[in-house]
């Protein structure tokens, strides 16, 4: 489980996140939903450990990112806004560096490779380079080296951004497949994807979260982009109650 | 220690299918033959003429290290100074530029292993681009008597110094995601080292033997001739270890701001 308490990150003068605090339980599929820029790939470049918080802590497992780091990263795999592939490799190849990387035990290398070809539908590619394939199967690269160590949680940052609709399907299906025992937090701006796949919402603009909310609460009824545009439209505020108010003013604005 | 090797063997394959490593390895045994061809071409005409005028005992002190594999080895560390800083700037900052660099950081590995396995797979490419070279010595073993032990020294003395070389062409990669930034500011690191001594000639005391000290190309000499002493060793050493030490700083530092 992800539990992320207070972050704050700023660049200089700029901050780019203001205390963001929310909580992802084992099991829970978790969307992070926010306009462009609202700091959505910093928190999650936070939470994964690519870059530090100015203040705040994340914890996965109950092991701090930032002092446990070694350790905690053990536990996540990550599949970043660009899939971090090497363009001069094979997907197996890479998929076996990836593995040995992340610690999966040299006899359960194979295994871990072909297992991942087969969930992600790259039994047709796993002999072509890297560079050469398309943006829809770089993406399911990107998801299968998330996927190698079978971690216990998934950080994916906007993993159907530029796919066309039968892809978007087929990774939306594939995430919903994942879950069970794993955390997921995934990032993006497609709403529908968010109340399809998601238990759980939390939406960010500025750098702050103004709602976090279990799907199931959501009223019947009210679109989640009823919900997303008046959080946004909202000055900054957090968490928990304000969850109450929005849907509140979102139903009594249907019922005018 | 297994991270290390994983992206060693990673980073060496690659060299293999890329362009860069062959140009700079073709460059650089094309123009090592060509000084070896007119080295020892100069070498035959005076040994010609000596024998022509009939003053023998001059032929003694014609020796085939120091006429032919001598400046030969000199002129190859020219080539290097050029060279490596090609083959060693998309090293961090290629990584930097297609976002695997998030895939390494975000793994968990120490940043000493990801350095050290950088470092092993250019090593490993730089050392077998000299052991290549070795032909040029094997040519005149072949054709002549020259003594093995000196030429064996002074390759020795190339291989450490084309090893700083990659370790500080390393470093300046880790400082930006641009290729041609890092491949300038390595190039402008390795003149300073060669430069370094120049001043030094002119003034005395401390800093003179200081700056003299640091100049790359007095250690690379005594080993050119023949002489393998543990301080010009231990200089080579010192110089990889500080720049790899700095590039693991310069990575580290990203966990940092």
């Amino acid at each position: 489980m992800i539990e992320v308490k207070n972050l704050t990150k700023s660049y200089g003068n700029f901050v780019a996140v203001k205390g963001i605090s929310f909580k992802a339980e084992r099991g829970q599929i978790l969307g992070f939903l926010g306009p462009n820029g609202a700091g959505k790939t910093t928190t999650m470049r936070i939470i994964t450990g690519f870059m530090p918080a100015t203040s705040g802590t994340v914890e996965i497992d109950g092991l701090d990112i930032f002092t446990n780091s070694l350790e905690a990263r053990r536990r996540i795999g990550y599949l970043p806004e660009t899939p971090p592939l090497y363009s001069d490799m094979r997907v197996e190849s890479y998929l076996r560096f990836v593995a040995k990387l992340r610690g999966v035990k040299r006899s359960a290398v194979d295994g871990a490779v072909d297992h991942v070809v087969k969930v992600c539908g790259l039994t047709e590619m796993a002999n072509r380079i890297c560079g050469q394939l398309s943006k829809g199967y770089r993406q399911r690269v990107g998801v299968a080296q998330a996927l190698i160590h079978d971690p216990p949680v998934l950080v994916l940052d906007e993993p159907t951004i530029g796919l066309d609709p039968r892809q978007i399907h087929e990774i939306r299906e594939l995430i919903r497949g994942l879950s069970g025992e794993r955390t997921i937090v995934l990032s993006t701006h497609i709403l529908p994807e968010v109340s399809q796949i998601c238990d759980k919402v939390v939406i960010i603009n500025d750098g702050r979260v103004v709602l976090e909310e279990n799907i199931a609460e959501i009223p019947v009824g009210t679109s989640l982009e009823e919900v997303f545009l008046h959080a946004i439209a909202r000055e900054g505020h957090v968490e928990g109650a304000s969850a109450e108010e929005t849907l509140e003013e979102v139903s009594a604005g249907h019922s005018e | 220690m297994r991270n290390t090797f994983t992206i060693a063997g990673k980073e060496l394959q690659g060299y293999f299918v890329q362009p860069v490593a062959y140009v700079v390895l073709t460059v650089f045994l094309l123009l090592g033959g060509w000084f070896f061809f007119a080295m020892l071409r100069q070498f035959d005409e005076m040994v010609q003429l000596i024998q022509m005028m009939g003053q023998a005992d001059q032929l003694k002190q014609m020796n085939l290290n120091t006429r032919v594999i001598d400046p030969l080895l000199h002129d190859l560390s020219i080539v290097l100074v050029i060279v490596m800083p090609a083959l060693t700037m998309r090293v961090f900052a290629e990584e930097k530029r297609t976002g695997t660099y998030e895939l390494l950081l975000t793994a968990p590995i120490r940043t000493g292993e990801i350095v050290a396995g950088k470092f092993l797979a250019s090593a490993c490419f730089t050392l077998i681009m000299i052991a290549m070279a070795w032909i040029f010595p094997l040519i005149l073993m072949i054709f002549g008597d020259p003594e093995v032990g000196v030429m064996a020294a002074g390759y020795l003395g190339l291989a450490l110094l084309a090893l700083s070389f990659v370790a500080v062409g390393l470093f300046t990669s880790s400082l930006t995601q641009n290729q041609i930034v890092a491949a300038i500011s390595s190039f402008g690191m390795l003149i300073l080292l060669y430069v370094i001594s120049w001043p030094a000639e002119a003034g005395g005391g401390i800093v003179s033997s200081v700056l003299s000290y640091l100049s790359l190309p007095e250690h690379f000499s005594t080993m050119t001739r023949g002489v393998i002493d543990t301080r010009d060793i231990v200089f080579f050493l010192s110089v990889i270890v500080l720049a790899l030490f700095l590039t693991q700083r310069s990575v580290e530092s990203a966990r940092w701001r």
